[in-house]
């Protein structure tokens, strides 16, 4: 049966592969530290479950020093000629497009046949699974008909990851402040302040106070799962649910959805914010947070009327 | 309260423009040390929740693909793409886009599409490809907003879609929750509640990208009146 266990060993390789061409490339000034970093994930991906807790958290550190002293960059240069792109898009376009939609029509349909067939995949991790495959595919038949040189992919590809940089990690670095966050009690220390500032008497003060909280504390945590128990706990069951009897399903399934607000407008949820900004070759990091607020905001309006009108 | 202190860090260190990896790890050696846990308490949690979320960092593994396609040329065909296509413009195309990654990740195909899978190689190139067919003098900071709309929209996509779907965490960690405190809640009616949002998400993005593509049209008329 195919794991993620897999799918972490396709990645540490990519990520070694990325580390060996980033250390011969010598128009990079930086490519040492860049190496350095592409090998530490690597190590991670194919030695994670065996590195111990304590060892997981010595190579995060190396890969924050790495980061934090400025050992990232990227090499200037190494664009392929527009002429040359559109002479080739010309030629190839229309297969381009096809391998280029191999990759989600793989990850569609192995999501579905791994449940089907059980026993195949394991069926919790069906589309990240289904998505490798996808790769997998999708570079087997880009390959065979394109004939490129055998390192153009992952040479190309090392290119796109080093302008992304040190970004390429934030998401699992804020998944695990959030998880030193929890065990340090934040969410109640935050939940009991919110609890107090609360006007008495008032149902659409408590509401607001709870849709307005779980956006708040979400851009905090960078995460609406990290908040949402928190303010369920501190606003929603006592006072909505409990004291003025409000339909728990609608206070949870709009709660949460007011949290996601949160998410368009915070740099914590890197993953959604701060990387397809790096990806997308943005000058302001900021970029797309600042595209998303215009609909967070009213929508966060919405939403918590949306509570007040439907759950009393 | 000592414990906040982390989210101060994380705040000033962001406005701060620090490197956010090192303001991450001050936030979480602060927070860890003001509940009273020894260093290597906290950098074993840290650890242990880093190497549990390595899924987050799968999806680079679709660069190579990405990065062979656009050497070969792919951007450049989704703009011609657009081009050739009449009618094909901005807000139509992102309002689609935004359509079919609701549709899609309410039945719980939320990694089928993405930033690094769909948005850098198709969406993107043909947002800016349809701004361009209606503003041959896009400014650099014009493209810059397009390409931000672009994954703006994937993102209000997949997160005002992904809650109708049964199966997705978030309903799952409501579901526990409220059982927690003796509410046994079926999880369609979470997946029913969250379809008003959805809509709201849809009329208020679709609205913001009508606008944004008559702005774009709008600068042309006032750089021809100066030019």
């Amino acid at each position: 049966m195919i794991t993620l266990g897999f799918v972490y060993v396709l990645t540490g390789l990519t990520f070694a592969l990325f580390a060996a061409l980033g250390v011969a490339d010598r128009s990079n000034p930086k490519r040492f530290g860049n190496a350095a970093f592409w090998a530490l994930l690597a190590l991670s991906m194919l030695g994670g479950d065996w590195l111990g807790d304590f060892g997981n958290g010595l190579l995060v550190l190396a890969l924050v020093a790495i980061a934090g002293t400025g050992q990232i960059g990227r090499a200037p240069g190494g664009d392929i000629p527009a002429d040359i792109q559109a002479e080739r898009a010309a030629r190839h376009g229309p297969f381009l497009l096809l391998v280029a939609l191999i990759i989600p029509a793989v990850a569609l349909a192995g999501t579905f046949l791994f449940k089907w067939i059980p026993g195949l995949a394991d069926p919790k991790q069906a589309t990240l699974i289904s998505l490798a495959l996808g790769v997998l595919i999708a570079l087997g038949v880009g390959m065979a008909r394109l004939k490129p040189p055998l390192v153009l992919p992952a040479q190309q590809g090392r290119r796109l990851l080093d302008a992304v940089g040190w970004a390429a990690i934030l998401p699992q670095m804020l998944a695990s402040l959030g998880a030193v966050f929890a065990l340090a009690g934040v969410g109640e220390v935050v939940g009991d302040l919110i609890g107090t500032a609360i006007p008495h008497g008032s149902l659409f003060g408590a509401v607001l106070a709870y849709g307005l909280g779980m956006a708040f504390f979400t851009m905090v945590m960078g995460n609406a799962f990290a908040a949402f128990p928190v303010m369920l706990a501190a606003v929603g069951m006592p006072l909505l649910i409990m004291q003025y009897e409000g339909d728990p399903a609608v206070v949870a399934a709009i709660g949460m959805l007011a949290g996601f607000c949160g998410t368009l407008m915070t740099p914590m949820a890197a993953n959604f914010n701060l990387v397809p900004a790096a990806l997308l070759e943005l000058k302001n990091p900021y970029g797309v947070i600042k595209a998303q607020i215009g609909t967070a905001l009213p929508l966060l309006a919405v939403n918590i009327v949306f509570i007040w009108l439907f759950a009393f | 309260m000592l414990v906040l202190i982390g989210i101060l860090i994380i705040i000033a260190g962001f406005l701060l423009r620090f490197n956010p990896l090192l303001v991450i790890m001050a936030s979480a050696l602060a927070t860890g040390l003001a509940a009273g846990l020894d260093i290597a308490a906290i950098i074993a949690a840290f650890g242990k929740a880093f190497n549990d979320t390595r899924y987050v960092s799968i999806i680079w593994i679709v660069l190579p693909v990405i990065g062979l396609l656009e050497a070969y040329g792919l951007q450049q065909h989704a703009r011609s793409l657009i081009g050739r296509m009449k009618g094909a413009t901005l807000g139509r195309l992102l309002t689609g886009y935004l359509l079919l990654r609701q549709a899609m990740a309410a039945v719980g195909l939320t990694s089928v599409a993405g930033h690094a899978q769909t948005v850098r190689p198709l969406v993107a190139p043909m947002t800016e490809a349809a701004a361009e067919a209606q503003n041959e003098a896009l400014t650099d900071d014009q493209r810059e907003e397009v390409k931000a709309f672009s994954a703006a929209t994937d993102n209000v996509g997949l997160f005002f879609g992904e809650d109708i779907f049964l199966a997705i965490g978030s309903i799952l960690l409501m579901k526990g929750l409220l059982e927690g405190y003796g509410y046994v809640i079926e999880p369609l009616h979470f997946s029913l509640w969250a379809i008003p949002t959805a809509i709201a998400a849809f009329l208020i993005h679709g609205f913001r990208l009508r606008r944004l593509e008559k702005r774009m049209a709008q600068k042309t008329l006032a750089q021809e009146a100066g030019a």
